[in-house]
């Protein structure tokens, strides 16, 4: 102790004149630093709903809730978040898993009001000064709770691929397909926009805790024919994934694909467990496709005893005879299709109804009927040489190639067309041997192929003409075929319309092949029913009109797949099974 | 303690005193819940005799918030937003000790920057926990004039915590597998103004604190710990470095960077509260040594976070893991067990007051003047929330 000790403390008094530190109301001049956790902000055009952030809260302070002015579309829920501010903790965890970034925090801190109620609100909806701030919040870059890249699939290679017909996507290992399942943030945006709404987010959950059986179970639910879907259907369910706004969509099919891979055919049986009581009343079903057979399939559940009338030899319809077997091999086909057949579905092989036996024996035979006919019939390109031998429809190449019949069609072969339909011929050429042109009328971009086909037979080799209109096919002194086409331009058609192509006047170009596939469409063929029957169903823009229930206008007549839908795809045709299925119990039940 | 005629004290019995509330010589006061005398919301139940304590206990209940139990309901990424609250002065400790054991759990490894960034974080906490205990000390011994100095000092340090973590208090900063962000550009050049200023007041606080008759007075003999006690009491932190042992976490179990950072444990023998405000005060000062120690050699540029499995499902394998960190009040450990489910099985969280605050403090007390008790329960440095996780 010393006298220094008594003296010193009064240098207080030094601190006494200076500058004080604290700010004075109002705090208006104290902005939040710029990364400051303040008031959320969402951009509601850029937000889908997916409800990830309410998932990811832990207060439960956020709730999905529909707002005025945002409509629900297949890859918008609708709804939005509302943030409840007497639960909230700031930990901004929705803004880092936000799948679309479309919610951040601005950085305000101040908000003051009587009433309690004002503090639950829609963020971008209910107005506030802060919405259109630029500070505050918001996810690092380099910081990601979700994983944009999608788990790389094994493809086999363009060479080898194109030098066989050998399955091209190799399919997942377990590690991977758990670690596909894992990128998933269980939104279910994706099951209103598969026509059968397939148990999506379920499914991949059993992937995760690897159960497969629970997988397996859940596919059944609403698709019989999961190993073909894993493998060819057009997955809309991934265009409108919401980890896809940001990232790639998950690879939904592929894990599908990968549970019935999985899973021993011989133990379906036990793992499904598909016990039924007969109730007595019999159905008919025209076409073993995938309508056909998932509408047996969903009317055997219920008891009902199912016929299927199918003119080729093999079920599968324009699975087997349609689509190519380096896209869908025939054992993993056969795989779906034979184990709905253990269940006591009957299928009458070649019998084709209205030539093997007459549409109206079976609807005197049969309580209902559900007709999955297909489009079977190539549509023609209405140009001059058409009937000119060497010109075989896409349609036609597929199936041959399908019997084991080599089809001839020489080294250069041009496909015409831009679909499926068309990618698949070209690249069946391609393994046949040929040179193969694809010939387009519009842009590639209009091409209603999957994107994924375009790019594969481009690395097959497959060389495309765009904006090209056919105009004449001739034989030349040579032997081989003279395909004209003449150049195009688009012609806008207003906003919303596809731009039309315009030949350019003199702009006539020619292409010598061996072989001209035509593949520009398919239509149905009604012939098994009589005319009577025909005028008697009605049809809208081409297609047999259905109600919601899959029937015609003939209340014991079911329709579905092709012939019904405008997307023209298994899962659609998949989906009317199951729908007719039901349609038909409850017609039956009355 | 009382130098007179002691007979009117209890008898001590068994090493207990022996207290007779009729007898009158007694008087039994409660110091909290709700007291500026003590740390946090924490009740001291004060027997007196006279001015001097002779039997204390402490309660403690009137904060539990049950953390340990919460952490169980929530999913191993959403805990990190809550571990932080367990302290509000340093809040940093739980964040980075709950990322360290999800990520030995899970097998993560964190990039090089992001250990820096952690480390820095720990050290600014660790001045900002200092700051506010130093105004804490003087007030409790009269002068308030330093704490309203060393708590806004403070707050120019959170308005760096703000800059980089997005938040004040609960910075939810430190997540597993790194850190959320880097560091904002000109960050550096504004935490070295703060730091300045904070070397300013602290020469201030030693001329008005240090070299202040009434302070030396009133701290020097208070809560002597012994060093046989140290050990015994579970006397860990700056406390037990006063004792004159030379124990931080830091250098005897390197974690981070702490290995490639140049300091010395700072130790003293006095062993009273008057030599622990000595060891904080200069641990201050290493405080600001290792800070910018840090600013210097953190690398400018790398990753600051480590991808993990998608936090909505995220599993860890079944296992267990006891984490520790030198927090500024001592060490600081998570014990975490996982059964491999998405949600932890178990999180103790154990932190230096539980000892300090209730054995320690019940012992010490014994025979010390009420009005030294303030002084003495934040010379230990408390934290009730850390008793009651």
């Amino acid at each position: 102790m010393s006298l220094r000790d008594i003296i010193s403390p009064f240098y207080v008094w030094k601190r006494a004149f200076s500058k004080p530190f604290t700010t004075k109301k109002p705090l208006s001049d104290r902005p939040g630093a710029p990364r400051y956790r303040g008031f959320h902000k969402n951009d509601l055009n850029k937000c889908i709903g997916c409800g990830t952030c309410e998932t990811i809260c832990q207060n439960e302070a956020i709730d999905l809730v529909p707002v005025p002015g945002i409509e629900t579309t297949l890859e918008d829920s609708g709804l939005r978040p509302r943030i409840d501010y007497g639960r909230c903790c700031w930990c901004a965890l929705c803004v880092d898993i936000c799948t679309t970034d479309s919610l951040t925090m601005s950085n305000e801190y101040v908000w003051i009001d009587a009433d309690a109620d004002v503090f639950r609100f829609v963020p971008g909806y209910d107005e506030k000064e802060w919405q259109h701030q630029d500070r505050g919040y918001r996810r690092s870059e380099e910081y990601r709770l979700l994983h944009p890249q999608r788990t790389d699939m094994k493809m086999l290679d363009p060479v080898t691929g194109v030098g066989s017909f050998l399955e091209i996507v190799q399919g997942y290992s377990r590690e991977q397909a758990i670690r596909e399942a894992m990128r998933c943030v269980d939104c279910g945006i994706c099951v209103a926009s598969c026509p059968a709404h397939m148990d999506i987010p379920d499914y991949i959950r059993a992937i995760r805790n690897d159960d497969l059986e629970e997988g397996l179970r859940l596919l059944y639910q609403t698709n019989p024919l999961p190993g073909v879907c894993g493998r060819i259907c057009t997955h809309r369910c991934e265009e409108v994934c919401s980890l896809g706004v940001k990232g790639e969509p998950i690879a939904i099919r592929w894990l599908k694909r990968y549970i019935v891979d999985q899973v021993e055919s011989s133990s379906f049986r036990d793992i499904l467990q598909q016990e039924f009581v007969p109730n007595g009343k019999k159905v008919a079903v025209i076409g073993a496709g995938p309508g056909g057979l998932s509408a047996a399939y969903y009317l055997n559940r219920m008891g009902y005893s199912v016929t299927i009338y199918e003119k080729y030899p093999l079920p599968g319809g324009m699975l087997r005879y349609g689509v190519p077997e380096y896209r869908l091999p025939y054992d993993q086909l056969d795989k779906d299709i034979s184990y709905l057949l253990t269940l006591g579905i009957i299928l009458e092989r070649d019998k084709q109804v209205g030539k093997d036996i007459g549409f109206q024996d079976i609807y005197q035979q049969y309580d209902a009927i559900f007709f999955s006919t297909g489009l079977s019939v190539s549509y023609k390109l209405e140009i001059p040489g058409e009937e000119l031998p060497g010109v075989i429809p896409g349609l036609q190449i597929l199936a041959e190639v399908t019997q084991g019949l080599k089809p001839v069609i020489g080294r250069q072969v041009a496909v015409i067309g831009g679909g499926n339909v068309a990618m698949d011929a070209a690249r069946t050429c391609r393994r046949l041997g040929a040179d193969v042109t694809v010939v387009y009328r519009r842009r590639e971009e209009d091409m209603p192929a999957d994107r994924e086909e375009i790019e594969e037979a481009k690395s097959e080799g497959v060389k495309f003409i765009i904006q090209a209109i056919p105009v004449k096919i001739s034989r030349s002194s040579a032997g081989k075929l003279e395909f004209f086409w003449n150049e195009a331009t688009m012609v806008s058609q207003g906003e919303g319309q596809r731009p039309r192509p315009e030949a350019i006047p003199g702009a006539v170009r020619q292409l010598e092949v061996d072989t001209l596939i035509p593949a520009i469409g398919q239509g149905s063929d009604l012939a098994f029913l009589s005319e009577d029957r025909q005028n008697q169903i009605e049809f809208r823009k081409y297609k047999v009109k259905v109600d919601y229930l899959g029937q015609t206008s003939d209340p014991r007549i079911f329709a579905g797949g092709d012939i019904v839908n405008p997307t023209a795809d298994a899962i659609s045709a998949i989906a009317d099974g199951y729908r007719a299925a039901s349609g038909i119990d409850k017609f039956l039940r009355k | 303690m009382w130098e007179g005629d002691r007979s009117k004290f209890p008898e001590i019995i068994d090493g207990k005193p022996v207290i007779d509330l009729d007898s009158q010589k007694y008087v039994k006061i409660w110091q909290g819940p709700q007291h500026p005398g003590v740390t946090g919301n924490i009740a001291l139940e004060v027997t007196l005799c006279g001015d001097e304590v002779v039997d204390l206990k402490t309660h403690v209940g009137y904060l539990h918030r049950g953390f340990e139990k919460l952490l169980e309901r929530r999913t191993w990424m959403q805990g990190f937003t809550i571990v932080c609250r367990i302290c509000v002065p340093e809040p940093d400790t739980n964040e980075y000790l709950f990322a360290a054991g999800v990520e030995e759990l899970s097998g993560i490894t964190v990039p090089a920057k992001a250990e820096w960034i952690r480390t820095l974080t720990l050290e600014m906490a660790r001045l900002a926990s200092f700051l506010m205990w130093l105004g804490g000390q003087a007030a409790a011994f009269g002068m308030g004039t330093v704490g309203q100095w060393t708590v806004a000092h403070r707050d120019f340090l959170l308005d760096i915590f703000e800059e980089l973590s997005g938040g004040r208090i609960y910075h939810m900063y430190i997540v597993p597998g790194g850190v959320r962000a880097d560091l904002p550009k000109g960050l550096d050049r504004r935490l070295e103004d703060v730091l300045k200023k904070i070397e300013i007041l602290l020469k201030d606080v030693d001329r008005v604190l240090f070299n202040n008759a009434i302070f030396k007075l009133r701290s020097r003999g208070l809560g002597i710990v012994t060093r046989d006690m140290v050990d015994s009491y579970g006397v860990v932190g700056p406390v037990a470095r006063a004792a004159g042992l030379a124990r931080d976490l830091r250098k005897d179990h390197p974690y981070l960077v702490y290995e490639k950072l140049d300091f010395d444990i700072i130790t003293a023998t006095g062993s009273d509260a008057f030599t622990r405000a000595q060891v904080r005060f200069k641990e201050m000062y290493q405080c600001i040594d290792l800070i910018r120690q840090i600013l210097s050699r953190m690398p400018d540029s790398g990753d600051f976070y480590t991808p993990v499995p998608n936090v909505l499902h995220w599993k860890i394998p079944a296992g267990a893991t006891f984490v520790q960190a030198e927090a500024s009040r001592g060490e600081y450990g998570y014990y975490m067990v996982s059964d491999g489910t998405a949600y932890p099985r178990r999180i103790a969280v154990r932190g230096p007051s539980y000892s300090h605050a209730i054995a320690l403090l019940q012992k010490l007390a014994i025979n010390t003047n009420i009005a030294d008790l303030a002084g003495l329960m934040v010379s230990l440095q408390t934290c009730p929330p850390e008793i009651e996780r």
